[in-house]
């Protein structure tokens, strides 16, 4: 690991404020990734900027409709939370699912979804649960947040704060999973929401994104069936030494329906 | 350098350390408690599994400096007054090691487990090592290890 300055600030002005001082600064939420990532020499920030201290980023509750999950919220709080069990269940399972109980214990869903892992959990349920992203300037919706392979709507200089989920009507999520890293290979959320049926998908593209035709389709008929004529083109998809893109199109309908199975 | 100071096995410790090393590295070569391995380096083997104020963490994931002010259980920490911990008597009895190399993390990692759920069924345990590799045993006198340490430590 190259060397850094260390800042642990307590306040999210104090850590805007460390960044823009620093020449590279890094935020660090809960180290999962970017720590591996710096061991390994694939990182040099001048700076790393631990959020672990700032009180207000922790903490999950409900307020009204939504329930709303810190940004340094852990993996680990998520699928430990009974709140969350109660209002969004299909979240909570999400939660329980991500890496191995060790990282579920360090790793945040702000920070899962500032890197936007092509391969991660979390961003399949922010997309198909209409999540809104909230920031130290702003609220992002779902829908214009994940832009690309590692890409975010946020600026080089913005920390989430919070992620806002509205309370579905019901959601499940269903994953094929890399047996070594527990990354998904395929993740499908789907979610009957005020706004209608959505399905998003995590791990097959570049980044989550969405099904428009399983979605009219759900719409119609909110049964696995309904989706057994339905193919997604490989096209653009992810491909590597786990599953081609052919398979990964493959297993999106496969997942999808799984999903729809697995929902309450 | 930076300054850290946390509590390890209930003794308050300070040091000056780079900022990039890490815990891990803080607890081996800092404080000579090499108790906690270094398996893969690559988050990914747990045979660095501690307790990061009552929860287990892997401790090649993590920067000493994010300790400061925590408490920090290791394997050296467990046994009190020449006893065994009822973990350790468990994997000793049952024969849950070969090598021993994973050990001290697979006993971190159960008893976070046990504190947590204190009488959990095999299926449970098995997922839970999710985070544990061990290359000799096949896990399953592991399993029966946990199972009868979680049933001694009161569960």
């Amino acid at each position: 690991m190259y060397a850094f300055e260390f800042h642990r600030p307590s306040s999210v002005a104090d850590a805007i404020a460390a960044l823009k001082a620093a020449s590279d600064g890094k935020l660090m939420a809960g180290g999962q990734t970017l720590i591996p990532t710096l061991k390994q020499r694939l990182a040099q920030p001048s700076d790393v900027i631990d959020l672990g201290g700032i009180k207000e980023l922790h903490g999950i509750r409900q307020d009204g409709n939504s329930l709303v999950i810190g940004a340094m919220a852990k993996h680990g709080e998520v699928a430990g939370s009974d709140l969350v069990k109660s209002v969004i269940p299909g979240l909570h399972e999400l939660a329980g699912l991500i890496g191995d109980p060790q990282v579920r214990n360090r790793g945040t869903i702000g920070g899962s979804l500032a890197n936007s892992d092509p391969a991660a959990d979390y961003p399949a349920a922010v997309l198909a649960l209409n999540a809104t992203i909230k920031t130290d300037r702003r609220s992002i919706a779902a829908d214009d947040y994940f832009t690309g392979l590692f890409q975010t709507a946020l600026a080089d200089d913005e920390l989430i704060t919070a992620i806002s989920f509205p309370r579905p009507e019901a959601c499940g999520y269903a994953k094929f999973r890399n047996p070594a890293s527990r990354y998904a290979i395929v993740g499908v959320m789907v979610a009957r929401t005020g706004g209608g049926v959505r399905v998003a998908v995590t791990g097959a593209g570049p980044c989550a994104f969405r099904l428009p035709d399983f979605e009219r389709a759900l719409a119609g008929s909110f049964s696995a069936d309904a989706l057994a004529g339905l193919s997604v083109s490989p096209s653009g998809l992810n491909s590597d030494m786990h599953a081609s893109a052919e398979y990964r199109a493959h297993l999106v309908r496969v997942m999808a329906q799984r999903a729809v199975k697995a929902v309450r | 350098m930076a300054k850290v100071s946390m509590t390890v096995n209930g003794q308050n410790v300070t040091r000056d350390v780079e900022p990039r090393t890490l815990l891990v590295e803080f607890l081996r070569q800092h404080l000579d408690l090499t108790g906690t391995h270094v398996g893969c380096d690559t988050s990914q083997c747990g045979a660095c599994v501690v307790h990061l104020d009552g929860r287990s963490v892997k401790a090649c994931t993590m920067l000493a400096v994010q300790c400061e002010g925590a408490k920090v259980m290791t394997i050296e920490g467990l046994a009190q007054n020449g006893e065994l911990h009822p973990m350790q008597a468990a994997f000793r009895e049952h024969h849950g090691l070969q090598c021993g190399f994973c050990t001290p993390g697979m006993i971190m990692s159960a008893i976070d487990l046990v504190q947590h759920n204190p009488s959990p069924s095999e299926d449970e345990i098995r997922h839970w090592l999710e985070g544990n590799l061990c290359r000799c045993t096949g896990y399953h006198n592991i399993v029966k290890a946990i199972k009868a340490g979680a049933a001694s430590m009161g569960g």
